[in-house]
């Protein structure tokens, strides 16, 4: 059997997983696919998140890719980095640069088994902060500096593509160059806030076969994290492994230890369970009742008889779901255009999924329904001031530039 | 630049051999970093 | 990556299997049923080893004084020892095994 077999019936444990460390962040991104920004107050605490790096050790998982949130907002993510790495769990982190001064970057320089990324969705402060927040551009820049200067090996950016900044791809190459960063372009999908300007923001029909082109004429060095399977239909497969690994190879360990197929598909139907409970992780991963269905061999459905199922494999689940589409169809952005017709064959009442998990700092309060009771919390010291921090704290520029929050 | 051993070319040609190993680079994938 | 030793195995020495090797300090190596995933954290390959004799001579070469040891030791028939060298070079060639510095 090839490898990608084995993938698709299941692994005993994760390749690796994405770990969202926090739901507080310093930004206020308007596509965050985890509608970020506060805190939440169940969320795991140092000693449990420790001990999920113990199973996962247990398990042999290679690597954690640690997003959020901005993870390192959590007060204990450079000890829970170093634990990790400690117990044979490489990490990744992805982050939008604001803790990243002189001297971390060269701590992390220092380190072995860590990659870091840095999230910058335009090549101009103009195309970026329209996204992600005035000062937002400058803060992932001098990140990106202080790491070259400290030596550190190849970090990553990376960028969501979006309509407005499909046109940039070449300035985004010419930035990695400059600061030794590999590129990663990332594809948008309408989760989480993703849902509310993923009309306004997603790449049309011809920027997809823009992006195609580009990727097969100069997109040797560049990544395709988040997968751009679809776009295969045009031609040639992407390079890369081109499957969704949702509970197969990968899937997502929330803030609070809610446990999804993947970090696109925050939403009840996608949950597969709680480490809290007893079991933990391993129980959730080998035995959920979402994971094995997951697991079982997929049939296409009515994407079957295209041609470029093989390599398209029907798209993205999350980005059906969150459009209203079902998942055994095409997908919103078949660049067949099947999508296109599944979308305006939609009911023209129908409201489409929308997750109850939003740590939005423009959401009332109390917008999360808690699932399990609360846990008592003797001794936790004071709440965590951290989303209230001002992005440009700690980076020495202007910070009377008020946060991205304002703007929500 | 597809590797030797592409985990997905398509129609399977004739294995005479089986090989003992495969690479993959997983960099595609969803949720990988 | 913070590592030395990464990115993809370039110029460097050929693969000898009459010299003693190792499995890199940059890979983590996994069993499975079907035989262990490898990954390589400077290149970011995943590999697949489908044999579990092949999952015992890479994790046991550095007990080896030659990579033929390792392969005799696992029990690899004669007929398939040079596939299995082979199967070596291409791991020496993606970095995945190294020659042991000689004391």
């Amino acid at each position: 059997m090839k490898l990608v077999d084995h993938f698709q019936y299941g692994l005993n444990s994760p390749i690796c997983l994405t770990w969202e460390l926090t739901y507080a962040c310093n930004l206020a991104c308007v596509h965050c696919l985890s509608s970020s920004g506060r805190r939440d107050p169940n969320e795991l605490s140092t000693a449990e998140a420790k001990s999920v790096i113990d199973e996962l050790q247990r398990m042999q998982v290679f690597y954690i890719n640690i997003g959020g949130g901005e993870p390192t907002v959590r007060p204990d993510f450079w000890e829970l980095l170093d634990y990790s790495i400690d117990h044979n769990v490489g990490v990744k982190f992805s982050t939008n640069g604001v803790k990243l001064d002189k001297k971390r970057s060269e701590q992390l320089a220092r380190t072995d088994y860590v990659d870091v990324q840095i999230s910058l969705d335009g090549a101009t402060a103009a195309v970026n902060d329209h996204v992600r927040g005035p000062g937002s551009y400058d803060m992932a820049i001098r990140a990106l500096e202080n790491l070259a200067e400290a030596g550190f090996g190849q970090p990553k950016i990376s960028v969501v593509m979006t309509r407005q900044n499909v046109d940039q791809l070449d300035e985004f190459k010419s930035i990695a160059d400059k600061y030794n960063a590999q590129l990663r372009i990332t594809r948008l999908r309408p989760s989480g806030r993703g849902a509310d300007v993923w009309d306004e923001l997603h790449p049309l029909p011809s920027q997809q076969k823009q992006m195609y082109d580009w990727l097969v004429a100069k997109g040797d060095q560049v990544l395709t994290g988040d997968s751009f399977f679809h776009l295969s239909a045009f031609g040639e497969a992407l390079p890369g492994l081109n499957l969704c690994g949702a509970g197969r190879v990968v899937c997502l360990i929330d803030p609070v230890g809610d446990v999804y197929a993947c970090p696109f598909a925050i939403h009840e139907n996608f949950l597969a369970g709680n480490l809290r409970s007893p079991g933990g992780f391993q129980e959730i991963w080998e035995h959920s009742e979402l994971f094995t269905e997951l697991r079982q061999p997929q049939t296409g459905g009515a994407c079957a008889s295209c041609m470029h199922y093989d390599s398209c494999q029907g798209g993205c689940m999350a980005a059906k779901f969150f459009t209203g589409l079902p998942l055994d169809g095409p997908d919103p952005e078949c660049v067949r255009g099947f999508g296109e017709q599944a979308l305006a064959a939609r009911d023209a009442d129908l409201s489409v999924p929308k997750s109850d998990v939003n740590h939005s700092r423009s959401a009332p309060r109390n917008s999360r329904t808690p699932k399990a009771p609360v846990m008592l919390q003797i001794g936790m010291g004071r709440p965590d001031k951290a989303c209230e921090t001002s992005p440009l704290v700690d980076s020495g520029a202007d910070t009377r530039l008020s946060p991205a929050a304002a703007r929500a | 630049m597809a590797p030797a051993q592409d985990a997905q070319s398509a129609p399977e040609e004739p294995v005479v051999e089986e090989t003992l190993v495969e690479e993959v680079s997983i960099d595609g994938m969803c949720g990988v970093y | 990556m913070a590592d030395a030793g990464a990115g993809p195995a370039s110029a460097g020495p050929a693969f000898d299997p009459e010299l003693p090797y190792r499995c890199s300090p940059s890979v983590a190596l996994r069993p499975e049923p079907f035989g262990a995933l490898v990954y390589h954290f400077g290149t970011r390959k995943l590999s697949f080893l489908k044999t579990p004799e092949l999952v015992t001579v890479v994790s046991g070469l550095e007990n080896h004084p030659d990579v033929h040891a390792a392969i005799e030791a696992a029990g690899v028939e004669e007929a398939q020892r040079p596939a299995y060298l082979k199967a070596l070079a291409g791991l020496a060639a993606n970095g995945t095994i190294l020659a042991r510095e000689t004391q």
